[in-house]
């Protein structure tokens, strides 16, 4: 590696994220967030008028609604310094991965990005800062009506309604502070469209990737699933680490029609200065079905809590999460669940691991609504410390107003056993193969989740975590 | 036979309690060495501190083993080199499957990644040596094993990482017959295909029936009292531990184990 592409900051060695490029953008507005700033945004990306509007709205919302308290300090976090749009330097989107530019490509290609789509993905779509670079879905994909494209793209062609009918609907700006700053400078993001009784066997994926120093990534990814349909959605996340904060505030938002079913997979390696607070949720159909897998690794502070609105007879939601506070992440995470209609059911399974003083919180709130009847929800946390100074902490929150529902919540926090590490080692295992081996294991019920290569990256950076781990 | 392993004048506690109170052991290659001893004698206390177990506190003497001093080494190191202890009561490892944690230890031992097609084939003819469904493989470690599976298994690690020298730890205790016979005909197979020495800690006689025993070492309140030949096993067999432990009381000078006892105080 040249110099220019070293980390400024000694850590471990994660040198396949941290790796970076100076940014040359052309475009680049001012730090600090104005009405200018916004207006200069909507026009860049040529915004139809409600668009506009609407960012001029959320900006509103968004110097009214105060910070978070209740969660780990963003305090570190400063609005004035954060450059909300940064545009790569490229023109528009590229179908064809040889027009993106050499150093983008650079980027995606060390981490694997088209030779992932080469291998098992039916589409990719990659982001670069704030801009999406590449798009790509395979010609029999499309024939059968699928859509997956940017979403400034879909603004203006044949989806435009569409868009407009439910753009931010299930997170409105009026959510919270984040939710509102995104509804102003979103850009970017994917826009995927399922079309009634496709069944996708292969996933699309969504590769995220903010460059810039100082910048912030708010991308929106938006998926509608039509009845009777089935998606495989995967995105990724990396970022280099720099001395300065950086921010990341996308919103998910998927709908899911009757008898559909969406599987939405994360992996999130955002670099250790990353302020992480992304706001997802799924509108889940009747009989249809949700399946979040999560993987957290990253950021130097998380706010995130997926969140499933079971709104049709018989929809099901089923969380699966794994978390890894190192030294000096505050990682707030969890899972959200309202269960509107009779016979819905939510199942919660996550891990979560601190080390070095990590710091893991498991946030759940289940409610079940009045008319839920014979709703069902089960929620289960394991926490696992690897030395004495990491800290975990886990607050399950229960509404339940139905009286024949079945909610349950179990929470199991435990520490790496000094005899089981003493047992790997009689076999030869090193203590820290020892403890990597462990921790993987723990974390096996997130990892077989995933498709193969994911679940390798999975593992790699978990053994890439207990590097050092040894004191 | 050449020198495998040394012990010379070990001592040892755990927390503030004298376990091991000057042993001296000199096992050759391919030898078979039996420790007997009543219960809390310090049997499985030497295993340990052989493997290195880090609770055992070493308070003299030193372990020698292929000509290095391991007294102080970190348990990985004594394994790579060579030493397998097999527990009295295996831990159990949620996430990590058995076929999963022997790959990953022969690989380290070898330092060469191993073809799953030909780490799978090897082990499951092991497996079915051992009378063990193939389909533990896939279990996680030791989770959920009964007591025999457990022991199984641990031999089943014996077989295929192939060490020079074996510990056994009460392997046979809490087994019924027929297990004890399964278990003991892994350690004939280990023999037959390794040649390594044993180590066998035990105090019943039943998993030494198939094997041909080199010496006999009797262990009493952390000292090694007595030596002898596949005889004393026998002899042990019969009429149990009672003239070892009972010396440590009686005043008869002229009886030939007080006076070993009263040498090595």
């Amino acid at each position: 590696m040249s110099n220019k592409e070293k980390t400024q900051v000694e850590d471990i060695d994660r040198s396949l994220y941290d790796f970076r490029f100076e940014d040359d953008d052309s475009y680049k507005v001012s730090e600090g967030l104005t009405e200018d700033i916004v207006l200069q945004i909507s026009e860049e990306k040529g915004d139809p008028d409600w668009m506009r509007e609407f960012r001029l709205r959320s900006l509103e919302l968004y110097n009214r609604i105060s910070v978070p308290k209740w969660g780990p300090s963003i305090d570190g976090l400063d609005m004035d310094n954060i450059v909300t749009y940064v545009r790569p330097n490229t023109e528009r989107m590229h179908t064809s991965w040889e027009d993106v530019p050499d150093d983008i490509k650079t980027t995606f290609d060390r981490l694997g990005i088209p030779e992932a789509e080469r291998k098992s993905l039916a589409g990719v779509g990659a982001q670069y800062d704030s801009e999406v670079v590449y798009h790509n879905v395979r010609e029999e994909v499309a024939a059968q009506g699928v859509v997956y494209t940017d979403i400034e793209s879909a603004l203006h062609g044949e989806y435009a309604d569409m868009i407009r009918e439910h753009f931010m609907k299930l997170v409105p700006p009026t959510d919270h502070k984040f939710a509102a700053l995104h509804g102003a400078v979103w850009s970017g993001g994917s826009f995927v469209y399922v079309p009634k009784g496709v069944r996708l066997e292969i996933p699309l994926q969504s590769y995220f990737r903010l460059n810039a120093k100082g910048a912030g990534q708010f991308e929106h990814t938006l998926i509608i699933v039509e009845e009777d349909a089935y998606l495989h959605f995967i995105e990724g996340c990396s970022a280099p680490k720099y001395n300065v904060a950086n921010l990341h505030a996308g919103c998910v938002e998927l709908f899911i029609g009757d008898r559909a079913t969406l599987r939405y997979s994360t992996i999130e390696n955002w670099s250790k200065n990353m302020y992480n607070l992304n706001t997802k949720r799924a509108l889940v159909g009747e009989d249809a079905k949700i399946e979040w897998v999560s993987g957290s690794f990253g950021s130097h502070v998380s706010y995130l809590y997926p969140m499933s609105v079971l709104n049709g007879r018989g929809a099901r939601s089923e969380f699966t999460g794994v978390t890894f506070a190192g030294e000096g992440q505050d990682l707030d995470t969890g899972t959200k669940v309202v269960h509107n209609a009779p016979d819905t059911s939510s199942y919660v399974n996550t891990r979560s691991i601190s080390k070095s003083g990590g710091i893991n919180t498991f946030r759940s709130a289940v409610v079940i609504g009045a008319d839920a009847h014979g709703a069902k929800s089960a929620v289960s946390c394991e926490s696992l410390m690897v030395d004495d100074i990491s800290r975990s902490d886990t607050i399950p929150a229960m509404d339940v107003r139905c009286a024949d529902a079945d909610v349950g919540h179990e929470a199991k926090i435990g520490r790496i056993s000094d005899d089981t590490v003493f047992y790997l080692m009689s076999r030869g295992l090193s203590e820290e193969d020892a403890k990597a081996l462990i921790v993987r294991g723990f974390a096996d019920n997130v990892s077989k989740e995933l498709p193969l290569e994911y679940a390798v990256e999975m593992n790699n950076l978990i053994s890439l975590e207990m590097k050092g781990s040894i004191g | 036979m050449s020198e495998l392993l040394k012990i010379e004048g070990l001592k040892a506690k755990v927390e503030d309690t004298e376990i091991l109170n000057g042993i001296d052991l000199t096992v050759g290659s391919g030898e078979v060495h039996v420790i007997m001893g009543p219960n809390g004698a310090g049997k499985s206390t030497l295993g340990s501190c052989i493997i290195g177990d880090p609770r055992y506190v070493k308070t003299g003497g030193h372990i020698i083993f292929k000509g290095e001093d391991i007294t102080d080494a970190p348990t990985d190191k004594i394994a790579k080199m060579g030493i397998f202890l097999s527990f009295q009561n295996p831990i159990e490892v949620p996430g990590i499957t058995l076929a999963n944690f022997i790959r990953t230890a022969l690989e380290l031992k070898t330092g060469e990644r191993i073809r799953m097609w030909d780490f799978r084939k090897s082990l499951e003819a092991t497996m079915k040596l051992l009378g063990m469904d193939t389909s533990y493989a896939d279990r996680d470690l030791n989770v959920g094993f009964s007591g025999g599976e457990k022991k199984k298994a641990e031999i089943l690690q014996l077989l295929m990482l192939r060490p020079d020298l074996a510990i056994l730890d009460e392997t046979d205790s809490g087994l019924d017959v027929d297990a004890v016979h399964i278990v003991s005909k892994g350690v004939e197979e280990y023999k037959k295909q390794v040649g390594g020495a044993l180590l066998i800690i035990t105090h019943s006689t039943r998993i030494l029936e198939a094997l041909h025993v080199d010496k006999t070492h009797v262990l009493v309140d952390g000292r090694i009292i007595d030596h002898g030949d596949a005889g004393l096993v026998d002899e042990i067999n019969d009429n149990g531990f009672e003239r070892f432990i009972n010396c440590e009381n009686c005043k008869n000078d002229d009886c030939e184990v007080n006076k070993k006892l009263n040498d090595a105080k």
